[in-house]
């Protein structure tokens, strides 16, 4: 058990070792710096300077190193398009996305297990059938598409809902929230539903096919025959069972949700990380790319190593043959 | 069953389009209207992309044929000022929808045909490596795609869109936005047939065929090439048919969220980016017939790909 989480957690090293090495390499894509930050006049003398300033001068794997002790203190330097400090932005920024992301997770899990119980529950029935439908062409639709008909129905037909922004928000410390405001919460409800609905129908699948496999099982027959009544076999004995895969995948999805919010956020012009990412690729701001790839990437491992652990505990089997 | 050619070739021996309509697949095919309706809408809208000149009123890219007094005429009613009529309306420059559809569509379906070629022969190649040979490029292979699985494409695609774009010069970029796009949506696709080639490479290596072939002293990579590939290629092609469906909806969109096609190549993403800011003044056509293409593009090829999977899995015959 010892081993394989120490395994694990090299590899996770490695791969953040890895995506270091990708983000400290594109800030030698674009052009040198000290171009970058001289301009025209200078003397030869200048660049050396700066470039001795800088730790230029030093070998590539020196640089490496101190480009890792930087980011592990959160700094990348200055963004190339807004000129400020990229942890200041991201900072400023990431309440929104984590707002945003914590709701639409909410959603998914709600509706994605209850919704999962109900369709395996009442198998042949007619609503069920046509939420499991209704699901498949919910999966092919793209999330940006879904947003769109959204924005259409309730903020252009009927006028209800804000179309884009996070309405008024109140400040909290370093933190600002929407959800104090009325038109916080209303700017909130179209963008969390386009960007729960992807995960909820994948919750939803899961849990039906998961709960039917468990249905099938001889201790429910079992526990029918003991004349325990409906609910108690579908919530306690079969639901129960069915929740360890199903938590696994939740797991991943919320850091699933975090990436997708690139798109939400766009159509929404929501003004939280993903949509810093995108004008970040657009006018090729390497400082903010870098500072969001790293950030992804740190969370990505973590969740990944945490859902490992969490197996390896519950499930044995994966115990032995890791050795 | 699995080596026929999944439509039959017209233009091949009769005895060869005799073989392909006997076949346990063409049979399956034509017993499911699901599959046929799918393969007409899929075959029709891509013949429509690659005819487009021939099908296209005007040519949208071409200034000479636009008129700006046609801008924003909505479907099937005359143009006040020019008493023109368009059968899905003009966009903000006068530009026939219809016709930017069928020339977008070209270039979704070329980047989603091109990424999913990238990412089956890259992930052939590391796949039958990892297989064959086992041992460090074994390793090294699968935990690169570990590594790439961890992330999720879309984001990946992004990643690499934008490393490219950094790298490419400023007055190239609109040119190669195509290509890097291409590159992108291939890589971060091509781990799943990586996985399922050295699956398949695993049992089939061990097989009689193989060591026969071993034994006549052919060389390794023929042997890949030439005795194993044939035989794993069936899955291979499954997963290619739902990568394209995933392909076109990625490269849609990236160029909806402006890191793909740019505006003097739009493709469907790019039209649905533009029209989308015409929702709000009432301009719903401009949006709304490349979304409804996309879509239909997109879950034909979803459909055909699902119906695949069944017909080719022998367990569930």
């Amino acid at each position: 058990m010892v081993s394989f989480i120490l395994k694990r957690i090299v590899q996770s090293a490695l791969v953040l070792l890895i995506t270091g090495a990708i983000a400290f390499s594109m800030f030698s894509f674009v052009g040198d710096p000290i171009d970058n930050m001289l301009g025209q006049e200078r003397t030869m003398e200048d660049v050396e300077r700066l470039r001795a300033q800088l730790g230029l001068d030093q070998p590539v794997p020196v640089q490496y190193v101190k480009f890792l002790k930087e980011a592990a203190h959160g700094n990348f330097g200055v963004s190339y398009r807004q000129g400020r400090e990229v942890s200041e932005i991201i900072m400023e920024r990431a309440p929104a996305t984590l707002e945003l992301a914590a709701v639409s997770a909410l959603l998914a899990v709600v509706f994605g297990i209850s919704l999962g119980v109900f369709t395996a529950i009442r198998r042949h029935g007619f609503t069920a059938n046509l939420i499991m439908s209704a699901s498949l062409i919910g999966v092919s639709l793209p999330t940006f598409l879904i947003g769109i008909l959204l924005i259409y129905l309730f903020s252009v037909e009927l006028g209800w809902l804000p179309s884009f922004g996070r309405g008024e928000v109140v400040q909290i410390g370093n933190w600002s929230t929407g959800f104090l405001t009325e038109s916080g919460r209303k700017a909130l409800i179209l963008p969390a539903i386009t960007l729960g609905l992807y995960q909820m129908t994948l919750i939803m699948r899961l849990v039906r096919s998961e709960m039917l496999e468990v249905l099938r099982q001889d201790y429910i027959r079992f526990a029918r025959a003991r004349g325990l009544s409906d609910r108690v076999i579908n919530f306690r004995h079969a639901l129960k069972n069915t929740m360890v895969p199903v938590i696994t995948i939740i797991g991943l999805q919320l850091g699933a949700i975090i990436a997708f919010a690139i798109i939400t956020e766009t159509v929404f012009q929501w003004p939280g990380l993903g949509l810093l990412f995108i004008n970040a690729i657009q006018f090729v701001d390497i400082p903010v790319m870098a500072a969001y790839l790293m950030m992804i990437s740190v969370m990505f491992v973590v969740i990944n190593l945490v859902v490992d652990i969490l197996y390896a505990m519950i499930d044995p089997r994966l115990r032995v043959s890791a050795k | 069953m699995t080596d026929q050619p999944l439509v039959p070739d017209t233009k091949a021996a009769p005895s060869r389009l005799r073989r392909a309509l006997d076949s346990d697949l063409f049979y399956a095919f034509r017993r499911s209207p699901v599959a046929m309706i799918s393969s007409a809408v899929a075959v029709g809208l891509i013949l429509m992309a690659v005819f487009a000149p021939f099908f296209a009123v005007t040519n949208p890219f071409d200034p000479a044929s636009l008129n700006l007094m046609n801008g924003f005429t909505p479907p099937m009613e005359p143009n006040a000022f020019t008493g023109e009529t368009f059968f899905m309306g003009t966009d903000d420059q006068g530009r026939d929808v219809y016709s930017t559809i069928l020339y977008g569509m070209r270039i979704s379906l070329f980047v989603g045909f091109s990424a999913v070629l990238f990412a089956v022969v890259l992930g052939i190649i590391l796949g039958l490596l990892a297989g064959y040979y086992g041992g460090w490029a074994d390793s090294f292979i699968m935990r690169a795609a570990d590594v790439q699985l961890t992330f999720p494409a879309i984001l990946v695609a992004m990643l690499i869109f934008g490393i490219a774009k950094g790298i490419t010069p400023v007055e190239h970029r609109d040119q190669m936005a195509i290509w890097v796009l291409i590159l992108a949506i291939g890589l971060s696709d091509w781990v799943q047939f990586a996985r399922v080639v050295r699956g398949a490479t695993l049992v089939e290596k061990n097989k009689d065929y193989v060591s026969a072939a071993r034994l006549i002293g052919r060389g390794s990579s023929l042997i890949m090439i030439r005795h194993i590939l044939p035989n794993i290629l069936s899955p291979v092609l499954v997963i290619a048919t739902i990568s394209l469906a995933l392909a076109i909806i990625a490269e849609a969109t990236l160029s909806f969220l402006g890191v793909g096609a740019p505006p003097t190549q739009p493709s469907l993403g790019t039209l649905i980016r533009v029209g989308q800011g015409y929702l709000f003044s009432g301009e719903w056509w401009i949006l709304f017939f490349p979304a409804c293409t996309l879509l239909a593009l997109a879950l034909s090829v979803n459909l055909l790909g699902d119906w695949l999977r069944d017909a080719l899995n022998p367990r569930l015959k």
